[in-house]
């Protein structure tokens, strides 16, 4: 038939671009959304000025960044539909109620208090508005609960019966779909590398104001120092903890999709007296083996069975049909791994810095943390395309494949919306994105201007905004760069 | 599954009442916004466009969620319907969420630039008025049919298939019906010359939408022979009659009220009112079909157990949205100050 498979592989990377788009947004808000609520207790609790200054100054960023994930989260929710029709009526019995919790619990539920959030202070008073801070980070995180379910279902399917009729997926017990067996793991690693991706951020961020203060001759803020070393304790003390995780994460997943780790170590064959660790390689799927291969021996199978001469099978025990593609999830998982060491690196130099009193003058720890500020967002990419990819040759692990599921759509009709995505995306959040730096390229101030006050009108996203009398008696200040 | 099973009988029948209450809500909150963003293109004058603006910014993302769930909660409770009705009208919904981000981030990036201002304006305007047009575009392409294979699981037609005069008019029956709402609404919303004008502007777009409803509605039962039975069989036709003299009536209210200098608040909840008879309207033609005259609802109801599973939170969240939401438009009922959010 015409391009079926162009239609496939056209959808294929039109989910990967458009997820992948989308999923940069909750990364950075998760993680941002908490420290807000932690910034915002902070100055309740001290009533020390810069906390106050801090939540002004990132909760500006915090609306632009919400924004851009909102609009391009209402297009992940129609194209299951538009793209995978065929998956969506076979999984859709079983994973739609979770998808549907998502918005009742998490969605209005961040469209209702970030309005507070934002603007609310003066007019809630400060108790409900620290309500409404909390509220919020937990609408991120019901967020990602929910979806990451559904993304954990995917992976390790349970509770379910298959239709012979219909060949829908039909739910026999909801606990078990929802607490599948990947899914607290996944949850674990993947909103700690949101918290990390955001202390990245806040960190590159200040960063960049104590080099240039620096070169300046000049002592940076209080607020300024204070986010950096917020920033440098959450890379010391999560780093750590999410190499564990991850850990866990990966013996889970050679418990459940071996085949996905076997691509993630490069393992075409098998090793029946213990696997090494292969730290470079060209995979070479034609040949079924991995060119170029510099390996510590034995080191895979300590690491995954925790004994130095555990055997291990490889892709060769797999059949053809069944197999992910092993140069991507190979080389993904090399980059998610090398940031986490990186961050660990990082988190590891702060602490020596801290210990010795100059954590405020390490130039070159500063420009390290300024080169990773993009970090956790690169890592969360990698790690999201290692599983993704790594689950491959099916949507539903073991049960529906890739194939099988696509929308019986023309390939002419996807690549066109496809190429559509492409430009508007790039066009779109390019633009939103300048204006996150523009803000970013600015230091907190003392007294930092509100929302309402920094720009020449409201951004708000939703929710509740000032009285207008109360608005309309604020001065506003213009805002630089304009 | 039990479909004669007087229990799942209810619970189907209840999740089509959900969906529909979802989209109705989504219809009444969002028309108004993208209404107001064409609007956008008639007022020149950019003190009038940051008032305008104004009027939806605090409450276009809640209205917003409703389109998700609208689109969440018919996967999860008509997974057949889903799959069949998306990919059947592709381009048109394609269309409208890439609209919707246009018009979305047009809220947060026109006050963040004083360059690049008029280009998000065009992009409020542009992407408001498509995502209307699809929007019709995809209703119209949904009553008069989608093809669907024998097996009755996936849909068998091109990707061309939803393009039809039909479907166009009904594109631009939206876009005339949501401006009417966006102008009353400014009516409600606005003072002094803005005001006067879109009270001016709202008599044409009435005049307009009630020529649309009765062509769509005339034009509708031709399109099947289900349809016509539905409303012109024997004593239905009757009822037919009825529910045009309730239109007339509603649009003769809303046009008295529009001369009404201190009626503010009427022609807005008139014209909703007008929206809300449509909507029932299409239920009658529709009812119990979900893909008209293909599938029934119960033929594409999710299991009782993840109907169940739904409604437990569905009973429980509702209500605390419907209340949050209320209290939101009832903090910012009133007047817009026109001094407000602007410099």
């Amino acid at each position: 038939m015409l391009g079926s498979f162009d239609a496939v592989l056209l959808a294929r990377i039109q989910f990967a671009f458009t997820v992948s788009f989308h999923f940069l947004f909750p990364a950075f808000t998760i993680g941002l959304a908490s420290y807000l609520a932690v910034l915002n207790a902070l100055w309740l609790k001290t009533r020390k000025h810069h906390y106050l200054d801090l939540f002004r100054y990132w909760v500006k960023i915090f609306a632009l960044a919400f924004a851009m994930g909102v609009v391009s989260g209402i297009v992940m929710s129609y194209q299951f539909g538009t793209n995978w029709s065929v998956f969506s009526d076979r999984a859709g019995p079983t994973i739609g109620a979770p998808m549907a919790y998502e918005v009742l619990s998490a969605f209005f539920l961040e469209a209702g208090f970030l309005g507070i959030m934002l603007f609310g202070r003066e007019k809630v008073g400060e108790g409900l508005h620290m309500a409404a801070c909390a509220a919020v980070a937990f609408g991120t995180f019901f967020s990602a609960f929910w979806i990451l379910s559904v993304n954990s279902w995917m992976h390790t399917p349970a509770g379910f019966e298959i239709d012979a009729g219909t060949g829908q997926f039909l739910p026999t017990d909801f606990w078990q779909v929802v607490f599948n067996p990947s899914f607290p793991y996944r949850l674990a690693h993947t909103v700690t590398a949101a918290y990390l991706t955001t202390a990245f951020i806040v960190g590159g961020v200040a960063a960049f104001h104590l080099l240039r203060r620096r070169r300046r001759g000049q002592r940076a803020s209080t607020a300024t120092r204070t986010m950096f070393s917020m920033a440098m304790w959450m890379a010391t003390l999560v780093a750590p903890v999410q190499i564990f995780l991850g850990d866990a994460h990966g013996l889970n997943t050679l418990e459940h999709q071996p085949q996905k780790v076997m691509a993630m170590e490069g393992h075409y064959g098998s090793h029946p007296d213990g696997a090494p660790l292969y730290l470079f390689g060209i995979p070479n799927d034609a040949e079924q083996r991995l060119d170029y291969a510099v390996g510590i021996p034995k080191l895979s199978s300590l690491i995954l069975k925790h004994h130095l001469d555990a055997p291990l099978a490889g892709l060769d025990t797999i059949p053809d049909e069944d197999q992910p593609p092993v140069a991507i999830v190979f080389w993904s998982f090399r980059i998610m791994v090398a940031i986490g060491f990186a961050m660990l690196g990082i988190g590891l130099w702060s602490l020596w810095a801290r210990w010795r009193g100059r954590l405020f003058e390490a130039p070159w720890l500063h420009r390290a943390a300024l080169a990773m500020a993009p970090s956790g967002l690169i890592a969360v990419l990698a790690g999201w395309i290692t599983t993704e990819v790594g689950r491959q040759p099916f949507t539903v692990y073991g049960h529906l494949r890739t194939v099988d599921s696509v929308a019986p759509l023309a390939a002419p009709a996807v690549g066109a919306s496809l190429v559509a995505f492409i430009v508007i995306y790039f066009a779109v959040f390019g633009a939103g994105t300048f204006y996150i730096l523009r803000l970013m390229s600015r230091p907190p101030v003392f007294d930092e201007p509100t929302l309402g006050e920094s720009s020449k009108g409201p951004v708000r996203t939703a929710g509740l905004t000032p009285a207008p009398e109360e608005a309309a008696r604020r001065p506003r200040a213009a805002q630089p760069g304009e | 599954m039990p479909l004669v099973d007087g229990f799942s009988f209810d619970l189907t029948v209840i999740w089509a009442g959900i969906i529909a209450f979802a989209v109705l809500v989504y219809v009444v909150l969002d028309g108004f916004d993208l209404g107001l963003g064409m609007l956008f293109a008639t007022e020149r004058h950019r003190h009038d466009r940051d008032v305008m603006m104004n009027t939806v910014a605090p409450v276009w993302d809640g209205n917003e969620t409703w389109l998700i769930l609208g689109g969440g909660g018919l996967f999860a409770a008509f997974p057949l319907a889903y799959s069949l009705i998306l990919p059947a009208l592709y381009a048109p919904v394609i269309a409208m969420l890439l609209a919707l981000i246009f018009r979305g981030v047009a809220f947060e990036f026109r006050w963040r630039t004083e360059r690049w201002r008029g280009v998000w304006d065009l992009a409020f305007i542009g992407g408001s008025a498509l995502a209307a047009l699809a929007q019709g575009i995809t209703l119209g392409g949904l009553l008069q049919g989608i093809e669907i294979d024998k097996a009755g699981r996936i849909y068998d037609g091109g990707w061309w298939d939803w393009l039809t005069p039909f479907s166009l008019t009904v594109g631009v029956a939206v876009m005339v019906g949501y401006m009417l709402l966006g102008a009353t609404w400014l009516v409600m919303k606005t003072t002094g010359e803005l005001q006067e004008r879109m009270r001016r502007r709202a008599w044409p777009l009435g005049v307009g939408t009630i020529g649309f409803i009765g062509i769509v509605s005339l034009w509708t039962p031709f399109l099947q022979e289900g349809y016509y039975n539905r409303w012109f069989a024997d004593w239905r036709v009757a009822l037919a009659g009825l529910v045009a003299l309730a239109v007339l009536a509603i649009a003769a209210l809303m046009f008295k009220s529009l001369t009404v200098h201190n009626h503010e608040y009427r022609p807005f909840i008139l014209s909703l009112l007008l929206f809300a008879l449509c909507f029932g309207g299409l239920g009658v033609s529709m009812f119990p079909y979900i893909v008209p005259t293909e599938v029934t609802i119960w033929e594409a109801a999710a299991p009782r157990a993840s109907q169940v599973f739904l409604l437990v939170g569905a009973a429980i969240l509702l209500p605390v949205i419907l209340a949050y939401t209320a209290y939101a438009y009832w903090v910012f009922r009133g007047k817009i100050d026109p001094d407000t959010g602007y410099h």
